[in-house]
């Protein structure tokens, strides 16, 4: 839908102004409200920061300052440090609608159509007269070009009011400065401040700050240093060919042989492959392209399909990856559990996507609220139309109650957590021209659902498991509490010594028990450590002795470690449920050092499994 | 200080000592108690309620187990050191205020105090009196032609029942181990479930005329009521006529007096009255004698049904009155009768049953 709306436009902006162009198009463009033109404005010169980065791979450093400077009008810099743009090019990216590079490629990128930042400028220009203030530099021996610039709204041209060389104390990057009405708002969902939230968690590899117009600064910072891969250009494949723009590269070919054409026009056809479709076509493979009509880019297309052509390769997809899924999303929310998947690619109509989602569950979120969904496209924050979108849809479609999630029938689970779901894809489609929902395309609600699923399973998993570590602990302060009361309440009654409840805690709770038990005699001390496990599954972990002193006659013999003046001594043990083993060895040292005694340590178990020692992890670790 | 106080203390100092060792000896404490629901009686072969072999555990090993052996041992250490040690004696309201000190042990409400020192009996094979427990309340009263020896903390206290009471009565005192038998001219025990109609038999003499003893049950009858009616039977061989309203909870009063009730099913030996007989109101009665009567209620009906279920009320007696009950759709009390003249019940309906039932010959 994409592609052709771009012609139309091009089409259009011949025959009309480009101003009035722009007001019957406002709603499209994102400039229909006054919030909103300012969410658009930032978010078109943050993505072509963040793109201009990437493609120089360099950490995007964005800054984005709203100043609020009349009613109604906003002053808004976007600075960046990318590569800069240079001098010549400087007035057609701001000044010239459908100006870009990124427009005939087939390639995952943030924008696609060029009209975005010089749409913004017209936006700035018609309702503050204005025009834009351009500075930009690309490298340290350069000079820094700083430009005014007003789009003609005849001509569709760059005026350039200024242009002068200008000290800069940036090595490089570009800064765009705006005046336009609008208004800066907060504290909802479609904000200046969430969408830069939201744009900082699928690109934790840029650090944002945002200042705001009371001066109140805000920053969004990198979680990683790891430059997202680039994604790579690839030529289209047949599959997702529309009849359009079949025939617009059918008359722009420079070969001049059907055959050789499909095999260098379009991805995954080989020189058999190409032989084929003409076949199949019922068209001469000879042909010269430029000569083909309607009917015969129709036969291709149903030729495209017959034929079994391979399925576009995915590396032309840039998706985010578990790991800065996971680093986004734990940077700007207080979680107790976060998990995140990359789907392996997958095809809708003959276009490449990987889904990639993320859950986040538990620690500040609301637990009575519905679950927070975040949208995204190719690392965009989709703000809008929430309800109309296939990631929406599938949401609701899931039966979270399976994963001890709530959700009232139908709708989006309650509860704790936030759900993101990304779309990585040359081609996304959306339900509009606006492109803020995506359309409920099968192929996509699927895969979409798979990522989910798996994600909702981990948590579940993570559910039960917390449930029974706290039923544990519960149990565990109960039983502390009351346990020792018993037997000091019973000794006392029966005027007798208060019971070890140690070795009884054990069994209740289930744990591993360590009781080390010393019989002092005047010399030697005879040492006796007794281990039971009284878990259900098999244990096996390390204790560990440390004492100043050597000790003697182990049995069994330890694994040896002096560390300074101490000596380490590390058995290593595996019991099986209910099994009980003991360690003897003989200790010399004076009876008022026994006190002082360290506990016995346990490697290798968690410490709610254990009683009697001190118990670390260093395998876990 | 009583007789059985040494005993009483070694009773529970025992309980103590079993928590104590299974403590010591690294097993988690646990206690093993009979098992006290309905599915748990048994009725034993002189015909009186039962627990059955069935034990239920409680262990520390839950919570909730925890929490009662803990409480279980500060009771037990109130029973021990303040009551028996000292001669003293708290109700059963008491003790769940004296908890509020207890920490972890406190009860949360009074049947729970109230069960587990229940529990301590069955586990003691004692009685709470024998803990200086008492009920908030004292039992009912009796009046007739028995002269009694009562030891109370102020000394020994003799009274005819009739002779050196008003007419109100002798009040059955908690304790009836108490009470000693001196002499008597009884031939019939009367329970009677309401006061108003103790009062009726009193004012027409129905005692003096037929040598009998009225005890006022006061509803659901007491401990003390009925261990008092237990002794009455077995040591002066009185017989026992039980007479209520004719509904299904009056029924009850009757069954818990002959046979015993789930909850004290540990004392039923002590408590229950095999030999007591049902006098009436009777179902029958209520055509016989023409009685006022209101309708059953729902929760009535399903009384009358679950009775026909109820091990105790398993006679071709109770089956035949129970259905036509329900065939009725009726109930009457005792008071109807006066619609036929204040002596009516006197002077016929209760010479009529009782000779029915062979406890007066004519």
């Amino acid at each position: 839908m994409e592609d052709p709306l771009a012609w139309k436009l091009a089409k259009r902006q011949e025959s009309i102004s480009i101003a009035e162009f722009f007001e019957k198009n406002r709603q499209i463009l994102g400039f229909d409200s006054q919030p909103r033109s300012l969410i658009t404005t930032v978010k078109e010169a943050v993505d072509n920061a963040l793109d201009a980065c990437e493609e120089a791979e360099i950490l995007p450093d964005i800054l984005i300052f709203v100043e609020q400077t009349g009613r109604d009008v906003i002053t808004l810099i976007v600075e960046d440090n990318g590569p800069g743009i240079v001098r010549r090019q400087i007035p057609c990216v701001f000044a010239k609608l459908l100006y870009g590079s990124r427009f005939h490629a087939v390639k995952q990128s943030r924008g696609q159509q060029g009209i975005g930042i010089s749409a913004a400028v017209l936006h700035s220009q018609l309702t503050s007269g204005r025009p834009v203030r351009i500075i930009s530099k690309i490298g340290k021996d350069h000079p820094a070009h700083y430009f005014e610039l007003v789009i003609n709204t005849k001509t569709n041209e760059p005026e350039i009011l200024k242009d002068e060389e200008i000290e800069w104390d940036r090595l490089h990057g570009t800064r765009v400065e705006l005046e336009m009405e609008a208004s800066y708002v907060r504290g909802r969902r479609q904000s200046v401040y969430e969408y830069l939230k939201e744009t900082a968690i699928v690109n934790p590899h840029a650090r944002i700050t945002l200042v705001e117009p009371d001066g109140n600064e805000m920053l969004f910072e990198r979680a990683s240093e790891e430059m997202p891969v680039a994604a790579r250009e690839v030529l289209p494949h047949p599959h997702g060919i529309e009849l359009g723009t079949l025939m617009k590269i059918l008359r722009y070919t420079e070969r001049k042989r059907l055959a050789p054409f499909l095999r260098y026009s379009f991805s995954k056809i080989g020189l058999h492959t190409a032989e084929e479709i003409c076949k199949t076509a019922e068209i001469d493979p000879n042909t010269d392209p430029r000569t083909l009509g309607v009917d015969d880019a129709k036969k291709l297309i149903k030729a495209f399909k017959k034929v079994k052509i391979m399925a576009p390769s995915t590396d032309c997809l840039s998706p985010i990856g578990e790991e800065l899924i996971y680093r986004g999303l734990r940077k700007e929310h207080t979680a107790d559990y976060i998990t995140t998947t990359t789907r392996t690619p997958s095809v809708h109509s003959g276009h490449p996507f990987i889904i990639e989602a993320g859950i986040a569950y538990g620690g500040s979120l609301r637990k009575d609220e519905r679950a927070k969904i975040l949208r995204f496209a190719n690392r965009v924050p989709l703000l809008y139309q929430q309800g109309a979108c296939a990631i929406t849809h599938t949401i609701e479609k899931i039966k979270w109650r399976q994963y001890g999630i709530d959700q009232a029938q139908g709708s989006l689970p309650t509860g704790p957590l936030v759900i993101l779901v990304h779309i990585a894809s040359t081609h996304t489609p959306f339900t509009s021209e606006s492109k803020e929902a995506i359309a409920d395309v099968p192929e996509i609600m699927n895969e979409i659902g798979l990522a989910l699923k798996e994600l909702a399973r981990r948590v579940s998993a993570y559910l039960s498991k917390e449930k029974t570590l706290t039923k544990r602990r519960e149990k565990e302060v109960i039983i502390k509490k009351i346990l020792p009361q018993l037997a000091t309440k019973t000794a006392q009654i029966l005027e007798r010594p208060t019971p070890d409840i140690n070795p009884i805690i054990a069994k209740i709770m289930g744990n591993v028990l360590v009781k080390r038990e010393i019989h002092e005699n005047e010399k030697v001390h005879q040492v006796i450590i007794q281990v039971q496990n009284n878990t259900e599954t098999t244990q096996r972990f390390t204790l560990h002795e440390t004492h100043e002193h050597p000790i003697y006659n182990p049995s069994p013999t330890p694994k040896t470690t002096p560390i300074a003046s101490e000596y380490n001594y590390q058995w290593k043990i595996t019991l099986r449920p209910q099994e009980k083993k003991a360690i003897l060895y003989d200790l010399q040292t004076k009876p008022d050092e026994l006190q002082k005694l360290p506990p016995p340590i346990i490697d290798g178990i968690e410490k709610e499994l254990v009683t009697g020692a001190k118990a670390i992890n260093q395998r876990g670790a | 200080m009583q007789e059985k106080d040494p005993q009483s203390r070694a009773s529970l100092k025992q309980v103590i000592q079993t928590i104590y060792e299974q403590l010591e000896d690294g097993t988690i404490p646990n206690m093993r108690l009979p098992t006290r629901t309905k599915k748990n009686i048994e009725i034993t072969e002189g015909e009186v309620w039962v627990y059955g072999d069935s034990e239920s555990t409680r262990s520390a090993k839950t919570t909730k187990g925890a929490y009662q052996l803990l409480k279980t041992t500060h009771l037990c250490d109130l029973l021990i050191n303040d009551h028996l040690q000292q001669n003293k004696s708290s109700t059963l309201r008491e003790i769940y205020y004296i908890s509020e000190n207890w920490n972890h042990a406190k009860f949360n409400e009074q049947p729970e105090s109230d069960r587990l020192i229940e529990d301590l009996e069955i586990i003691t094979g004692l009685q709470r009196e024998d803990f200086h427990v008492r009920p908030e309340e004292n039992g009912a009263t009796i009046f007739g032609p028995l002269r009694i020896k009562e030891t109370t903390k102020r000394g020994e206290r003799t009274m005819h029942c009739q002779e050196d009471v008003g007419e109100a009565g002798y009040q059955i005192p908690y304790n009836v181990e108490k009470i000693e038998f001196l002499e008597h001219d009884a031939q019939l025990i009367i329970a009677i479930e309401t006061g108003g109609m103790q009062d009726r038999l009193i004012e027409n003499g129905f005692d003096e005329k037929y040598n009998a003893l009225l005890i006022h049950l006061k509803g659901q009858p007491a401990r003390s009521t009925r261990r008092l009616i237990k002794r009455l039977n077995t040591e002066l061989q009185i017989p026992v006529a039980v007479f209520t309203d004719s509904d299904p909870w009056s029924y009850r009063i009757y069954a818990s007096v002959a046979y015993g009730a789930i909850k004290t099913a540990h004392l039923s030996e002590q408590m229950a009255t095999p030999q007591a007989q049902f006098l009436g109101v009777q179902p029958t009665d209520i055509i016989e004698y023409n009685l006022s009567t209101d309708k059953l209620t729902n929760q009535d009906i399903k009384a009358l049904h679950n009775e026909l279920t109820d091990p105790r009320f398993n006679t071709p007696y109770w089956d035949e009155q129970i259905k036509l009950q329900l065939e009725l759709g009726k109930k009457a009390e005792q008071q109807a009768f006066a619609g036929k003249g204040l002596n009516y019940v006197t002077d016929t309906y209760l010479p009529t049953r009782l000779t029915e039932i062979g406890m007066i010959k004519r």
